[in-house]
């Protein structure tokens, strides 16, 4: 594997990790970590680092939905053109363009579910090329990022064994 | 009630002690366990499922089910070790199982059996239990706790009936080579010595590939490989484990197993099919978060003044500790609330190590090791 590739595996898993624990981890030298993360940002491999979040825990936290979103193209505008306008608006925090029954599969974060119902009647759907959006909200985050949503440590095994 | 001298004679294992010390504390970081800190793959517990729901609860084959020992067959060319499925595997209640019946099947009483140490706690009693006598080889740490024909030498294992060997290692973490093996083999050829070759962590090993005794001239027919899949497959306490060996020596622990386990648990049998089949991805995933740990807890140790050798499988660290290791586990414990296992448990050769397991996140580890490295500290 390459140093790139090893570096982004801890990455990945955890954002947090200092240089010199990812030199620990991967067998690299401090120096070609720091090249490696510097190579991973410039190339646009790496676009930002997040913490996950369970919103659900945190007073006046937020509302999360997935909107499904059909559009029609024309000559002048393809999928590009309509990702990079549904993009501009803060609200959405992810977009996807999808295979199935609709084209765009884009997450919505709001304060409340009035203002996400208001920023897809008022801002989404009126948009030219978008034809139907269906809006489901998040009732519940089970697994984010990868990472299960729930209490503390279940380590049940013996503290010491053979 | 009176016991039989055999079973009061039996030694309480070391590890005992250190469990109860550290049960007695609830803020303690342990680097004590001796087993995976993940799960066994998810395909594989709903296949354990699914069989319970079908009705699955009967015994099985003594051999284990045949499907299974197929799998285990196949999954063997990947250490170039063919076996057949119909006489030459047997399926047991965890490699312990394996281990034991192997004594029994191969050792009669008065025969020596040498064992390399340090290494896992349960050959010595269970070659006693077999009526034999343990011969220990000391490893030692300027060879990495590799096996060498002149440590066999030196302890007269020439006269020895029967080998031990398990790498790679618990405690210390060392692997073999081929070529570490091929003067092991020649070893055991010229003297005449059978071998139990205990490759439970053959799975866990780090930018080498696994080796195995029974590869190489001579030496499939005079060896017993033991396997399963607790350590592989995160599945210690499904208790499943396998024999792989000449038709007679199977044949001869299956005489054994019929009368004393019947069958190995069925549920895990199917846990264990699934295993083989669709968990690859798993293991190999479990693999490579090990072998981070592994690194970030060895440069750890070395920086902090332990010096720890490079640990080719497993998940074990076995720094030395520059003194008496059970004093230093025990005033770790107490001046820091971190569980590690002196390597004395673990039998001659282990002094002044310390086993750290690092089947634990990667947090608690770096938690651990700054603990262990600010007590190492004022103990200067």
């Amino acid at each position: 594997m390459d140093a790139e590739r090893e570096v982004l595996d801890v990455l990945a898993r955890n954002a947090r990790e200092d240089i010199d624990d990812i030199a620990a981890q991967t067998g690299l030298d401090a120096d070609a970590v720091a090249a490696a993360i510097d190579a991973l940002e410039a190339d646009n491999v790496v676009h930002g680092y997040q913490a996950v979040v369970d919103w659900d825990r945190v007073d006046e936290g937020k509302i999360r939905a997935i909107v499904e979103i059909n559009v029609e193209l024309d000559r002048e505008t393809g999928y590009e053109q309509v990702a990079d306008r549904i993009a501009k608006f803060p609200a959405v925090d992810a977009l996807h363009l999808v295979s199935g029954d609709y084209d765009f599969a884009v997450e919505v974060l709001g304060e409340t579910m009035q203002d996400v119902s208001r920023f897809i009647s008022e801002q989404v759907a009126p948009m030219p090329e978008v034809t139907q959006t269906v809006t489901h909200y998040i009732m519940e985050t089970y697994k984010d990022g990868g990472i299960r949503f729930e209490d503390g440590d279940d380590d049940d095994r013996l503290s010491v064994s053979p | 009630m009176r016991l039989s001298d055999r079973a009061s004679d039996l030694p309480e294992s070391g590890i005992r002690k250190f469990f109860e010390l550290a049960e007695a504390r609830d803020d303690v970081i342990s680097l004590g366990v001796g087993e995976p800190d993940f799960s066994a793959p998810w395909a594989a517990r709903t296949a354990a499922i699914d069989s319970l729901e079908r009705g699955k609860t009967s015994y099985t084959s003594n051999r284990g089910m045949a499907a299974l020992r197929e799998r285990i067959a196949d999954h063997h060319e990947r250490y170039d070790q063919p076996y057949d499925p119909a006489d030459e595997i047997l399926v047991t209640t965890g490699a312990s199982e394996a281990v034991d019946l192997a004594f029994r099947a191969l050792v009669d009483p008065g025969d020596t059996v040498a064992v390399h140490e340090p290494t896992y706690i349960s050959y010595g009693p269970g070659i006693e239990l077999a009526g034999g006598e343990q011969l220990t080889v000391p490893t030692r740490a300027e060879d990495d706790f590799a096996l060498t024909r002149e440590s066999l030498e030196a302890a007269g294992a020439a006269e020895a009936d029967l080998l031990v060997l398990c790498y790679p290692n618990n405690p210390t973490g060392a692997t073999m080579t081929e070529e570490e093996y091929a003067e092991v083999a020649a070893f055991c050829r010229d003297n005449d010595l059978r071998v139990i070759a205990d490759e439970i962590y053959s799975a866990l090993t780090y930018g080498t590939d696994h080796a195995s005794i029974a590869t190489q001239p001579g030496m499939r027919e005079r060896t017993v490989v033991v396997n399963g899949f607790s350590k592989a497959y995160a599945m210690t306490g499904l208790r499943l484990g396998y024999a792989l060996g000449p038709a007679e020596a199977i044949d001869a622990m299956n005489r054994i197993h019929q009368y004393t386990m019947l069958s190995a648990p069925t549920t895990p049998q199917y846990a264990a099919c699934e295993a083989l089949d669709r968990c690859d991805e798993e293991v190999t995933e479990m693999v490579d978060e090990y072998n981070r740990r592994r690194r970030l807890v060895v440069s750890r140790f070395n920086e902090m003044g332990l010096d720890t050798f490079e640990p080719g499988g497993a998940f074990y660290a076995f720094p030395d500790c520059g003194g008496d290791d059970e004093v230093f586990a025990e005033e770790l414990l107490e001046a820091e609330g971190v569980a590690v296992v002196p390597g004395s448990v673990f039998g001659e050769g282990g002094e002044g190590h310390l086993r750290v397991s690092y089947a634990t996140s990667m947090r608690e580890l770096k938690e651990a090791t700054d603990r262990i490295a600010s007590f190492v500290e004022s103990r200067d």
